[in-house]
């Protein structure tokens, strides 16, 4: 039947293209416990888990997942700041301003990241900042505003109509509003815009060359490993690793929002 | 009688909008007083007005003699219920009706004492324990009632209450209001585009339309006695009669108003052509072109019922026709 | 029955600020909007507009120092044959993987949106988020694993027999190579692969936005199922794919880590930016050459949202 062939050709190229998502990705974690430590040689001539010792007692990688997780924490609690105020602002009237103020959040992920790290750079530069922990952060929190903005803004739009007026219909002052009815109705959505802030932060490779100087996050470390390997098998036991790091943040921001109207990771 | 709520030239604007223009309303305590007028007429923004959801750009508003020039909705005695019944989510029936006692201070017991008493008074004991979500239509907007209500406000503001109900519900829940009110002594505002709703229920109601009030009366005034064709036509259809027409039965130029069930076919009359004829079960409907003006008429059942292109002579009783500003 | 028509609760400094926020709801929206927008206008559109106004500058030739001159010479440089090359070889290939990322990702979108059910609807979700979201180095590295020349690709081509079919391809001039990992078809993969998901996730909400009665009206008025994909589906699918082709255009545009892992020695916008304001110390150039993608941004967006693109986000 002609409509069958036709759901079977989809299957099939839906199957494909799934398939083209993930098996890059697996194929990483077989690397992780190759023998081979000159080349990428597939097949793996045996399997060893002897690199994750090595890689354990490695304290280059250990002081850059040190500082990228320092990283993301700090700016995720700015980007959580800023997001939370932007979307309470903007759901709440239609003041003339709230297209400037989407676009101005979203433009730093819409524009490529090489525009917005070398503007930062060059802002360094001219007003004679030295690159420090901050000047990371000032990057990624400029970035991660928009995640956090867009998990946010559907759920306020929900809350602040007519749920906020009943609140203070029942003699409720804005503090004890917004502690009591829009808090509890926002927090699940501002966990997940603050989890995806922080795999946001945690992975960002393009604006941090650009912020960082000398100082070394995780995905600078592995670029470096990229452009100029030293110890591939490391290289594959951090990889690894980091893919597993950044799946947990995802799994519970997608239950989190699970059967609202927010979806999870829009506008990466 | 003292007045719980006093307009005194009430305006809100926004920009060139005029939703509410100069309107002068005066509400007695422990009235049922309705708003009725069509979607955009100024009904809901007066009641908001009430509440302090809106601020008026020009006049007065009094709740029971008092200015409420600035004073936030959360510092008002007066309560509201929703149209979409704004629940809280996040809460427990039970919790939703004793929020504003938790926001006054009570003590936990003292305060889910009160919210299970107003629960049962709505009848919805025994519902405390679960979400909003959980509820029909018609159970959230008993809680909401309920919320309302645990407060013990001065009074009552309702906004289209029923609208989401099903017709059935929407009577029963008519009457169980008004019981409701009646048995509390409070002071109801009720906001409807429904004017059965309205004559049924108030003691008084207020016809609106473009912001404006086109008349204040009880229900028998304002389905007797418009003063306005508007009015006439929007308080159950009433046959609108342009005033050459009344000249020449009375001698008074002005709109007049005869309602259909007070037309009947006659030997000698009106001369009319019966458009559409439909049966409606108490009564049958029939319209009619009278030279060039449309009208209607409910005959009751078991009157000979015209057919559709077929001229006919109807009349009604002299005093049946209402002069309006007579 | 209280019998007060006011309720004065004394709740303090916040009960006033509260008050006084009622009276002023503009200063409200003000006191929220401040610090975001401070943040931003000050912390990036400064710097942004800072390096858009170091582009009118330009460089003396033989100082190698910038000279604070307002011109558009170094506009002009963009034109010279070097550097044209590189902006019309970066725009075809952003065209490319946008094109490459609308075939493979629609079937995934569509049947996802449409025949997903249940558990299988969660995930296909998950299926799409996760590379999405997955570090963006581990997966360009997962791809040098694959490209290598001892790696699984060739492997896989040997074990068919087929490395004559691979070695014809590479011969191929421009987008073949001495291998596969240094070619220009390597950096269309890695685009390809990086940015996919970015492409099914606007689909997936434009196709589901898609009433089923709509496509059994089509089927309805007599419409075969390849006639109802033509005239409702992709029209309704349009705008999802627009937003999809925003995100794979422009992260293809200035991305400069993927042909310098993956690649031919032939640069892109993003590398010579890179380079200009780095060995070069070309900050004006570099900031034209940023320009580059901005405009090309600004055109494509504002076609994007005549099209009804932003409903699709």
């Amino acid at each position: 039947m002609h409509s069958d062939r036709a759901r079977l050709g989809l299957k099939i190229a839906a199957g494909f293209g799934l398939a083209f998502m993930h098996l890059p990705i697996l194929l990483i974690f077989v690397y992780a416990f190759t023998t081979e430590d000159k080349s990428y040689q597939w097949p793996p001539p045996g399997f060893t888990l002897k690199w994750f010792a090595v890689t354990w007692g490695r304290t280059d990688v250990w002081e850059a997942l040190s500082l990228s997780l320092k990283v993301a924490s700090i700016s995720t609690v700015i980007a959580l700041i800023l997001g939370t105020l932007c979307a309470a602002a903007v759901s709440r009237t239609k003041f003339f301003g709230r297209e400037v103020i989407s676009l101005l959040v979203i433009l730093p992920i819409a524009l490529p990241g090489i525009i917005t790290g070398i503007s930062l750079r060059s802002a360094f530069n001219l007003a004679d900042i030295p690159f420090s922990f901050w000047t990371i952060v000032l990057g990624h929190a400029t970035f991660c505003v928009v995640v956090v903005y867009n998990n946010a803004v559907a759920r306020f739009r929900r809350v602040s109509g007519s749920l906020v007026e009943a609140s203070m219909d029942l003699g409720a002052n804005s503090f004890q509003t917004f502690r009591y009815v829009i808090l509890p109705n926002i927090s699940t959505a501002l966990l997940a815009g603050g989890m995806l802030a922080f795999a946001l932060s945690f992975d960002e490779v393009i604006v941090t060359t650009f912020t960082a100087g000398q100082q070394q996050t995780l995905p600078i470390w592995m670029l470096e490993e990229l452009v100029r390997p030293r110890e591939r098998p490391v290289t594959n036991v951090v990889a690894m690793v980091v893919v597993l790091v950044t799946f947990l943040p995802i799994l519970a921001a997608y239950y989190l929002t699970r059967g609202t109207d927010t979806v999870a990771g829009q506008g990466k | 009688m003292t007045s719980a709520i006093r307009f005194s030239g009430v305006s809100r604007h926004y920009g060139d909008v005029k939703a509410v223009d100069r309107v002068d309303i005066d509400i007695a305590e422990g009235e049922f007083f309705a708003m009725l007028g069509p979607s955009g007429s100024g009904k809901t923004t007066c009641l908001r007005l009430i509440a302090g959801f809106e601020r008026p750009t020009a006049g007065d508003i009094e709740i029971f003699g008092q200015v409420v020039q600035g004073t936030p909705p959360y510092k008002r005695n007066v309560n509201t219920v929703f149209q979409d019944y704004a629940l809280f989510p996040h809460l427990n029936v039970r919790d939703n009706v004793a929020y504003g006692l938790m926001i006054a201070g009570q003590m936990k017991a003292t305060r889910q004492k009160a919210a299970d008493e107003a629960l049962e008074m709505v009848a919805l004991g025994g519902y405390g324990d679960r979400k909003p979500s959980a509820l029909s239509g018609g159970q959230r907007q008993r809680v909401a009632l309920a919320r309302a209500l645990v407060n013990k406000p001065k009074a009552l503001l309702l906004d289209e209450p029923l609208g989401a109900l099903d017709l059935k519900l929407r009577e029963q829940m008519q009457e169980e209001l008004k019981v409701l009110q009646r048995n509390l002594g409070i002071t109801f505002v009720f906001v409807t585009h429904d004017q059965s709703e309205a004559l049924s229920m108030a003691d008084r109601v207020a016809v609106f339309n473009d912001g404006k009030i086109i008349q204040v009366g009880t229900p028998e005034a304002i389905y007797y006695r418009p003063e306005q064709p508007f009015v006439a036509d929007f308080v159950g259809s009433s046959n609108v009669l342009p005033p050459e027409f009344v000249a020449k039965l009375t001698g008074t130029k002005a709109h007049g108003a005869v309602r259909p069930e007070a037309v009947s076919l006659a030997a000698q009359g009106h001369a009319a052509q019966v458009k559409t004829v439909s049966f409606l079960g108490t009564a049958t409907r029939v319209s009619l072109d009278v030279a060039g003006t449309p009208m209607t008429m409910l005959l009751p059942k078991g009157a000979v019922i015209p057919k559709s292109g077929e001229t006919v002579h109807v009349d009604w009783a002299a005093d049946d026709l209402h002069v309006m500003g007579a | 029955m209280s019998d007060q028509a006011f309720i004065d609760r004394n709740i303090g400094l916040l009960g006033r600020i509260s008050d006084a926020l009622w009276r002023k709801p503009s200063m409200l929206i003000f006191l929220l909007i401040l610090p975001p927008a401070l943040w931003l206008g000050i912390i990036y559109l400064g710097s942004l507009f800072a390096l858009l106004a170091q582009s009118f500058f330009s460089i003396d030739e033989f100082t190698g120092q910038i000279q604070y001159e307002w011109t558009l010479k170094t506009y002009g440089e963009l034109f010279r044959p070097s550097n044209f090359d590189i902006i019309v070889r970066t725009v075809v290939m952003a065209a490319a993987v946008t094109i490459g990322a609308a075939i493979i990702g629609f079937p995934v979108a569509y049947y996802a949106a449409r025949y997903a059910r249940g558990k299988w609807k969660a995930i296909f979700y998950l299926g799409i988020m996760m590379p999405l979201w997955s570090s963006y180095l581990v997966k360009v590295y997962s791809w040098k694993l694959i490209l290598a020349k001892e790696g699984i690709l060739n492997w896989l081509f040997e074990t068919l027999h087929l490395s004559w079919l691979l070695n014809a391809y590479l011969s191929i001039p421009i987008i073949g190579g001495n291998s596969l990992s240094v070619s220009v078809t390597g950096t269309f993969l890695v685009f390809l692969y990086v940015w996919l998901p970015f492409m099914i996730l606007p689909i997936q909400a434009s196709l589901e936005r898609v009433p089923i009665s709509m496509l059994e009206a089509s089927g309805d008025l007599g419409a075969r199922p390849s006639q109802t994909v033509r005239h409702v589906l992709l029209p309704l699918a349009l705008p999802g794919v627009i937003a999809g082709s925003i995100f794979t255009f422009s992260l293809t545009l200035g991305d400069y880590i993927i042909p310098q892992i993956v690649g031919s020695s032939r640069r892109f916008i993003g590398q010579a930016v890179y380079a200009f304001q780095g060995t070069a110390g070309n900050i004006p150039l570099a900031a034209a050459f940023a320009v580059v993608p901005i405009l090309l941004m600004a055109v494509y967006l504002w076609i994007a949202k005549r099209k009804g693109a932003f409903d699709a986000l």
